[in-house]
């Protein structure tokens, strides 16, 4: 259960490609065609070796929290949401992306576990990747 | 070329007030650049270099130049949130050293309290390419500085009681400051008994919000010295900036960008931080501080938590009094943009205007810190190595 809100995010033309693998439920990374680097945030080239080539692969989905914090204070839409938790997490594909942790016992939270992503629908044809304890 | 005793900060004046609700942006920028220019003995007439940053009302700097009646030879709008104005502050130094300008002006005002403006800062603006990576998932600013703060606890073992006890010698040299928007002293355990704001954030591990500005008039060395015999010339030794990202995707919570500001100011200085009498270090939170500290070289990586716990950042005895003005932490955090009160600070010290129970005796040798933006996603980082002689 989440009682989160899940405002859309912003999407772009150059971001289209991620955002329409979360609405089927994947999280679609762009890998680079030169270097095989994993790109976050997503973009249409590598900021690593500049190559203009990327291919969007789906990523497992399992990842391990970085960091977390439970926040008692929210802003804006979240302002009703609280406690919830925002965290890094480290995708096993390599990338630490800002996320949410959906978690009905945020203290029993630690850095290091392991979370697995979750979709919720924004309503736009997007949605927001969160992730549960795996 | 090096910017090392080419200039120095000549005036230097923090607005006296915390609420401000009777004046307009401008006017607050207005007033603290006229005070700065007072400190200094110089008018508007002399300024020929006008900085501001993202506070300033307005397009850029042209706005505020012009609503100054400046007549800038050089302007800079350099925006790195509450750094900015220790990137201005180098970037001056080097411009009087190319020979461009030779009295620069630099100003920040902000509202936040009275204003209705709510705490700036925070990660991924509405327009920017990683906006719609950060900004659902209800990052505030204190929760971003919390992922720093747990990522540090974890991989070093620093405790919540560790990082009061900064909020701790803040409060201890706000006691002073009759203009301090916080005066009481406080405890480790208040610290921790205050409110949760953001696990492992209290109420009392952040800055205030606060109405306020600053300003500081950068000058030649041939001003300088014409300035009241240069007796109260903070001489720019050494200037280090940079900016720490998220590094595409592998960003790392547990140090600032001061690790490579620092170092290049040292470098450019030709000192050590065992050579530093006073720091002025930015603290939006109290895990800015810790990190900074760490990275600045002061203690080992890690061992901020250690460092602080025994005293160091209490003035004028620790071993690195801090924040004698009580900081951000209790002083002023004039619209959420700490850099500026860290330069005036130190300048303070290096004068021995500071006030008498946290002065450091003979403080020939200050560093000043900023960090802009936030620490949970990218930063600004700016460091100023300051002294009383050019060399
Ligand atoms: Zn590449």
């Amino acid at each position: 259960m989440s009682n989160l809100p899940v405002p859309a995010p912003r999407v772009n033309s150059e971001t289209q490609p991620f955002w329409d693998g979360t609405a089927e439920g994947r999280l679609v990374l762009p890998h680079c065609d030169r270097c095989a680097f994993v790109i976050w945030y997503p973009r249409s080239f590598c900021p690593e070796c500049g190559c203009t080539e990327v291919t969007w692969k789906a990523a497992s989905g399992f990842g391990t929290i970085y960091s977390f914090s439970i926040t008692r204070k929210g802003q804006g839409e979240y302002r009703h949401a609280t406690p919830y938790v925002l965290a890094y997490v480290e995708l096993d594909e390599g990338p630490r992306v800002l996320t949410n942790v959906v978690e009905d016992d945020p203290d029993a939270l630690e850095v290091g576990q392991r979370v697995r992503v979750v979709f919720h629908d924004t309503g736009q044809g997007t949605a927001l990747y969160r992730f549960c304890r795996a | 070329m090096s910017i090392r005793g080419k200039a120095a900060i000549v005036g230097a004046f923090e607005h006296p007030l915390r609420d401000i609700p009777h004046l307009t942006l401008a006017q607050v920028h207005r007033e603290v650049a006229a005070g700065a220019l007072a400190d200094a003995g110089l008018s508007f007439a002399d300024v020929d270099a006008y900085f501001c940053a993202g506070d300033a009302p307005g397009f850029g700097a042209l706005s505020m130049a012009e609503y100054l009646g400046l007549k800038p030879r050089i302007m800079d709008s350099t925006e790195t949130g509450g750094s900015s104005y220790l990137f201005h502050v180098g970037h001056a130094a080097a411009l009087i050293a190319a020979g461009k300008c030779s009295v620069a002006l630099v100003t920040l005002a902000g509202k936040p309290r009275s204003g209705g403006a709510g705490p700036g800062g925070s990660g991924g603006f509405g327009g920017s390419p990683e906006a719609g990576f950060e900004n659902s998932w209800g990052i505030t600013v204190p929760n971003a500085y919390a992922l720093a703060a747990r990522r540090h606890m974890y991989e070093f073992g620093t405790t919540s009681a560790q990082l009061a006890e900064i909020k701790v010698a803040a409060s201890q040299h706000a006691q002073h400051n009759p203009a301090a928007f916080l005066r009481d002293v406080v405890t480790v355990e208040e610290v921790l008994d205050s409110p949760m704001v953001a696990d492992p954030l209290h109420r009392l591990d952040c800055c205030v919000i606060t109405d306020g500005g600053g300003a500081v008039v950068v000058a030649n060395a041939q001003i300088a010295r014409s300035l009241g015999g240069g007796r109260r010339a903070g001489w720019i030794l050494g200037h280090g900036e940079t900016m720490k990202s998220t590094n595409n995707g592998r960003i790392d919570l547990t140090h600032t960008g001061a690790v490579w500001s620092g170092a290049a100011a040292f470098a450019e200085a030709g000192v050590t931080p065992a050579d530093i009498r006073y720091a002025s270090i930015y603290d939006s939170f109290t895990i800015t501080v810790l990190q900074t500290i760490e990275d600045l070289g002061f203690c080992a990586k890690g061992d901020g938590g250690r460092f602080v716990s025994d005293g160091a950042l209490v003035a004028p005895f620790g071993a690195l009094p801090f924040n004698t003005d009580g900081g951000g932490l209790c002083n002023n955090h004039p619209g959420n943009r700490g850099g500026m009160t860290k330069i005036i600070e130190a300048v303070r010290q290096l004068r021995g205007e500071a006030h008498p129970a946290v002065q450091v005796p003979n403080c020939s040798l200050a560093l000043a810190h900023g960090t802009g933006g936030n620490l949970g996603t990218r930063t600004g980082a700016a460091t100023l190595i300051l002294g009383q002689q050019s060399s």
